[in-house]
């Protein structure tokens, strides 16, 4: 069980590269896919090593992405979460 | 509401205009001015820097015009009443900024008490010749309110007026005084604070999920809120919608700036303040306002001994012209005197005003002192034989 | 496998954005995204009262963070926004005033203010994103740009020397002058923690990319390429002389904490001063008490 996951804003990306890079863990690359503006978004290839430190989401300038502890997301959807 | 006792130095004084200003700020409420010295304006903020400290508010001396007039801007959306006081180069630095309270629709007042110019000119001299920048001096379009004291008493009466419009209207007002009334020392009574009326600033009572900052009733002036109460809110200088959001495009661009220049154009018969006098019968109307209409009163007495038919107009309110008033008299006299320490500016008002119905008689001076009564009673003489 | 947007997740910055606004104009690789992170993340971790926390910008790129906030936020005139936050601050002492604007807009035509406010340790937090260039307007010189960069202004090349912005702000009297770049994401944020709890000018310098004009007009890469260069050549130098900090094409970027002194701020002065010549005269009250008709 992973300690940690990512979450992407799939339409706000701007395939910078800087989540994939800075990753600690090397959790994220670059997808083959397309979001409406024509960019590739990261996707996660390696789930089992995201440790929900939030790193990518310190890092993205475009508010795109973010890490959550696994003990987090528990919690947040115990309090019924915040959108 | 009434004025807060505090700021109100009830009595009788004998003091110059500049001061007279000062205690007009401080009567409406102003307790936060940043200002730079410059001659012939300083000693309006030299004794609000001096009184402040003993009433409550404060005042900085800013590095330059340019962060004084901002700075007070900052000061007004943190909650205070706040004006600051130039003359004609300082008034050119300005600029900027007036237009920002503009397109923000910040109440603030600006203070110029005009001296010769351009350019550095004659710091220590009278000269009216910053009127046509007060209304134009910014860049795009938008609308000011400007009103012009001749003594010290109306320096105190008017400064209240000045904020009240701020208040009233969410603009910046011009205040433009001249170096002769700012220096001249006259008495000037103030009154208990119980007599005097002040605008409160116009505070949304709506709830932070409901407040649109830049939003209206229909009353063209929104309602507004400060910083540190919660409605955190947006203000921008770029073109903007009512949420206060960043919105270029030219159809809020015309809804937007429309909205700014009706809100005042559509109370001009509120705002506009002028003093007839003896135009009942009167061939010729002589206009003018500040210390000029002083000097013209005297024309207009020695033309009247002369049996001249010459009646008074003083301009209070210069901006928004008071176009109406002029259109209905040129319908009645023959023609307009209008005299000014500059080499016509407002008298182009007057002149598109009157659209030909009456011939306007302009008496320029180059500033530096005040017209000779001769020079004003001659044009009148000649304004006669139309 | 593309991980889509939970829903039972929040992005720990979304509640500072003004959501409704995005996305931002901001470029693909540039770093003022990234520095708003370390600004929300410190105003987490200082657990500042948000409701009395107001931000004021200039014009620039960097100076569109007023309108992409959720907080009280002034969007002023090209390098006034400290004039401008001086007067809120005055008007309002309870107000925490954050400014956050761009290295042309603070130190060109800003300039001026910025030297006096540090002058007289106004209790102003100062956020500067120094993407060594004139952004929003096309790519034009900036004070900082490092000599031999290339610029729409300097097409041959620049040859003026840069400001070194810590050295010029300690001079001039700031209280704590820290520079990190955007690969410093939590460093930057720790600095941001640290100047909320600092009474005086604050001034956080923050080097950021800028791949659309400077980067890519001198041949530097993408922002990546740019984060990977901050990452390489940085060197924290905490404590270093200011004077040793300046910048060059290329070259290392001194990074840390340069200075965190103590000394009264201009409201305390004030106040002192006017007690002692005052006494019990002096009214001690904010300008923003009570201008409206209920308070």
């Amino acid at each position: 069980m992973a300690k940690g996951r990512v979450s992407i804003v799939v339409e706000r990306c701007k395939a910078c590269g800087f989540c994939v890079e800075f990753c600690p863990t090397h959790v994220l690359a670059l997808s083959s896919a397309f979001n409406s503006k024509g960019y590739h978004p990261p996707h996660v290839v390696h789930p089992e090593k995201c440790s929900g430190c939030d790193l990518c989401g310190m890092y993205c300038p475009d508010f795109a992405i973010y890490g959550t502890k696994a003990a987090e997301a528990k919690a947040q959807k115990a309090s019924g979460g915040e959108k | 509401m009434k004025a807060d006792p505090r700021g109100v130095l009830t009595g009788t004084h004998f003091i110059d205009g500049d001061h007279a200003c000062c205690e007009g700020a401080l009567a409406a409420g102003a307790r936060f001015a940043a200002g730079y010295p410059i001659t012939p304006s300083t000693e309006v903020v030299e004794r609000f820097a001096s009184r402040v400290p003993t009433v409550g508010g404060s005042f900085i001396q800013m590095e330059d015009e340019l962060a004084a007039s901002i700075a007070l801007q900052g000061g007004v959306w943190g909650g205070a009443k706040a004006f600051t006081v130039t003359s004609g180069p300082g008034f050119s630095l300005m600029m900027e900024h007036i237009g920002y309270a503009a397109m923000t629709e910040t109440p603030c007042v600006f203070v110029d008490v005009q001296r010769g110019g351009p350019s550095t000119g004659l710091p220590t001299l009278p000269a009216q010749a910053d009127m046509m920048q007060a209304r134009w001096g910014s860049h795009g379009d938008y609308e000011i309110i400007a009103l012009c004291p001749n003594s010290p008493q109306e320096c105190f009466d008017l400064t209240i007026k000045a904020f009240n419009l701020a208040e009233e209207f969410r603009v910046p007002v011009m205040f433009m005084m001249d170096e002769v009334v700012g220096h001249m020392t006259e008495k000037v009574i103030i009154p208990p604070a119980d007599q005097i009326e002040v605008v409160p600033r116009k505070h949304t009572h709506k709830s932070i999920e409901d407040y649109l900052p830049y939003g209206t009733n229909g009353d063209m002036v929104p309602e507004m809120a400060h910083a540190g109460e919660g409605y955190k809110f947006h203000v921008t200088g770029l073109t903007h919608d009512e949420r206060g959001y960043p919105n270029m495009t030219p159809q809020v661009q015309d809804k937007l700036v429309k909205r700014l220049q009706n809100k005042i154009r559509s109370a001009a018969d509120r705002i506009c303040m002028f003093e007839e006098e003896r135009l009942d019968d009167a061939d010729v109307a002589v206009v003018s306002y500040g210390i000029t209409s002083r000097v013209a009163q005297r024309a207009i007495d020695m033309a009247r001994e002369r049996g001249l038919r010459v009646g008074k107009l003083r301009l209070i309110t210069a901006w928004p012209f008071p176009e109406k008033k002029i259109a209905e008299l040129a319908g009645r006299v023959k023609a307009f005197v209008m005299p000014e320490l500059n080499l016509g500016q407002m008298v182009r008002e007057l002149e598109r005003a009157a659209n030909g119905q009456a011939k306007t008689f302009a008496v320029p001076h180059a500033g530096g002192g005040v017209h000779n009564p001769d020079e004003i009673l001659n044009a009148i003489v000649e304004a006669s034989r139309c | 496998m593309l991980n889509v947007l939970t829903d039972d997740t929040v992005n720990p910055v979304e509640p500072f954005l003004r959501t409704d606004r995005m996305p931002h104009i901001w470029c693909p690789g540039c770093g003022i995204g990234t520095t708003v992170n370390s600004f929300a993340r410190a105003l987490i971790e200082s657990k500042i009262d948000l409701e009395s926390l107001a931000l004021v910008s200039g014009i620039g790129c960097t100076g569109r963070v007023a309108g992409y906030v959720k907080l009280d936020s002034f969007h002023t005139t090209h390098g006034r926004a400290i004039p401008f936050a001086t007067g809120l601050k005055l008007a309002n002492p309870k107000l925490n005033v954050v400014v956050y604007s761009g290295d042309g807009d603070l130190s060109a035509i800003g300039g001026n203010h910025l030297i006096h406010a540090a002058r007289r340790n106004i209790d102003l937090k100062v956020i500067c994103v120094n993407n060594l260039i004139y952004a929003m307007t096309g790519g034009q010189t900036a004070p900082t740009t490092p000599g031999h960069a290339t610029t729409s202004t300097n097409p041959y090349g620049t040859f003026e020397p840069a400001f070194n912005l810590p050295h010029l702000v300690e001079a001039a009297g700031a209280v704590y002058v820290a520079r990190w770049t955007t690969f410093h994401v939590r460093q930057l944020s720790r600095s941001i923690s640290e100047a909320f709890q600092k009474k005086g000018f604050s001034f956080i310098e923050v080097i950021s990319p800028c791949p659309t004009l400077y980067q890519r007009r001198n041949k530097m890469g993408d922002g990546l390429d740019t984060m990977k260069y901050y990452k390489e050549k940085s060197k924290v130098k905490n404590g270093a002389p200011t004077s040793e900090v300046g910048l060059t094409l290329n070259g290392e970027i001194a990074v840390g904490k340069f200075v965190d002194r103590d000394r009264p701020d201009f409201q305390s002065m004030m106040r002192a001063q006017y007690v002692e010549a005052l006494g019990e005269r002096y009214i001690d009250e904010p300008a923003a008490e009570c201008c409206c008709e209920e308070c």
